[in-house]
């Protein structure tokens, strides 16, 4: 099945290792995501004040892609994939609003008059509704070599479940990401700050505060006996993973808890290892794969 | 946290005076007018909330992540746009909101406090007022951070 995937900016640069594990093991699934053409940013955050129309044009012209590409028989489906959590909020809630108000739509049409007129009809989905859709029993008929023995804590952060409507699972207990691990063959760590925020944006100009959100949801994970934490979002991966070097100056005790995207663990129990892209993370986690047997000796 | 001990300074006269306390810890000034109503209304338009519907329960200001950083709990910051104090828009808790929509799905009132709180920052905003400044940042930090953060960040908290 052919999907419109929209990359956003992150995924080409910081998170290259979750593009490239997520288009292979989608691909190893039968999903094949074909990227949007001549994509732009998302804006990464939805405009909640309701006069801030401007906003919601970068969002919708990735939305007019999608619906070309459909025409043009690129693809065969009108839902576009995702794989940032931020890029799926962001695009589902600029649909979201011009779907619901014919005048936003209107406007948004006379203001973007080059390009061609937006109709609705594109839909936003995360990766991980669509392997919902397929079925775990499909995706654990592929696992290659299961991950037996390894401890992950999924975590979701707020974008995926947050705002309430805008969410892929249960706001409270989400358990998309846990069935994906059970099907891949991993043990599920549940930790209560699954849906915790983990500082986001404010990492930029208030590390310290970002950091001690980031301290509180890792260290669940180290005293749940995790042996990483797997989530979605290049953000979240940033605050959790990238920002371990200010945790470690704040919280002495706090050594290193590897963070992984979903589709990288995809990748290594599809047997797809050049897709894994594990050497692109820091704190690495092949130690504690190689550990549970899980890694050929050359990566 | 907003625990400080709230000092009267003038006398209560409902008709024609403003009433003023401030409030120790976090030396906002409390102000009752008889005429409230215009910023209220101004912030209910932008944010799309109705925020008669707020009764105080604190439900948003429990599950806020970020409260140890902001100088009125979120639950507050409701309460003084029903009473029309614009002096809100002083304070912390409107930059240190992260948007996370805890507050959203915990209201019992069917409010969306993340949208009251991007009201109240765009309500700055729109006035020539950043909050962050690229140039604070050093260029290894800006090389750093991935984009997902740097513009988000700059989107939230700049005009």
């Amino acid at each position: 099945m052919k999907f419109p995937y929209y990359p956003g900016c992150t995924l080409k640069t910081t998170a290259k290792n979750f593009e490239a594990s997520a288009l292979a093991s989608a691909g190893a699934l039968g999903i094949e995501l074909v990227e949007l053409p001549r994509w732009n940013c998302c804006g990464t955050v939805h405009s909640l004040a309701k006069d801030d129309l401007m906003h919601y044009l970068a969002p919708i012209r990735n939305l007019i892609r999608v619906e070309e590409m459909k025409e043009e028989r690129l693809v065969e489906e009108k839902r576009v994939v995702t794989l940032c959590a931020m890029c799926y909020n962001t695009l589902k809630r600029a649909n979201a609003v011009v779907r619901e108000d014919a005048e936003k739509m209107e406007k948004v049409r006379e203001i973007m008059e080059k390009e061609t007129p937006y109709g609705g009809k594109a839909e936003v989905v995360h990766l991980l509704e669509v392997l919902r859709d397929l079925g775990w029993s499909k995706v654990a008929d592929r696992v290659e070599r299961p991950l037996e023995g390894l401890r992950v804590a999924p975590y979701y952060g707020c974008l995926l479940l947050r705002p309430r409507g805008f969410g892929i699972d249960d706001v409270d207990n989400p358990q998309v990401m846990e069935q994906l691990m059970k099907a891949l063959g991993a043990e599920v760590i549940d930790i209560p700050f699954k849906t915790r925020c983990c500082g986001t944006y404010h990492t930029v100009h208030m590390k310290e505060v970002a950091a001690e959100l980031a301290h509180r949801i890792l260290d669940q994970a180290v005293e749940a006996g995790a042996d990483m934490v797997v989530l979605s979002c290049p953000l979240c991966e940033y605050n959790l993973a990238g920002r371990q070097d200010v945790i470690r100056r704040l919280f002495r005790d706090f050594d290193s808890m590897p963070v992984v995207y979903f589709t990288q663990l995809m990748a290594l129990a599809f047997g797809l290892d050049k897709a894994t892209g594990f050497e692109q993370n820091d704190p690495d986690p092949r130690p504690v794969l190689r550990e549970r047997g899980l890694l050929r000796e050359e990566l | 946290m907003f625990t400080g001990k709230i000092a009267l300074k003038k006398r209560i006269n409902y008709d024609t005076e403003v009433i003023e306390m401030s409030l120790e810890r976090s030396g906002l000034p409390l102000r009752f007018k008889p005429d409230n109503a215009s910023f209220k209304a101004k912030v209910e338009e932008l944010s799309g909330e109705n925020l008669d519907l707020c009764f105080q329960c604190g439900a948003c200001s429990s599950g806020c992540p970020m409260t140890d950083e902001m100088d009125l709990l979120p639950s507050k910051v409701i309460r003084y746009v029903q009473l029309g104090m614009e002096e809100v828009l002083e304070s912390k808790t409107i930059w240190v909101c992260s948007t996370c929509f805890n507050c959203q799905v915990r209201c019992p009132r069917g409010i969306d406090i993340a949208n009251v709180m991007e009201a109240l920052r765009q309500l700055r905003l729109r006035k020539k007022y950043d909050h962050v400044s690229l140039d604070a940042l050093k260029p290894e930090e800006l090389r750093e951070l991935p984009q997902i953060a740097l513009i988000s960040n700059l989107r939230k908290l700049t005009a």
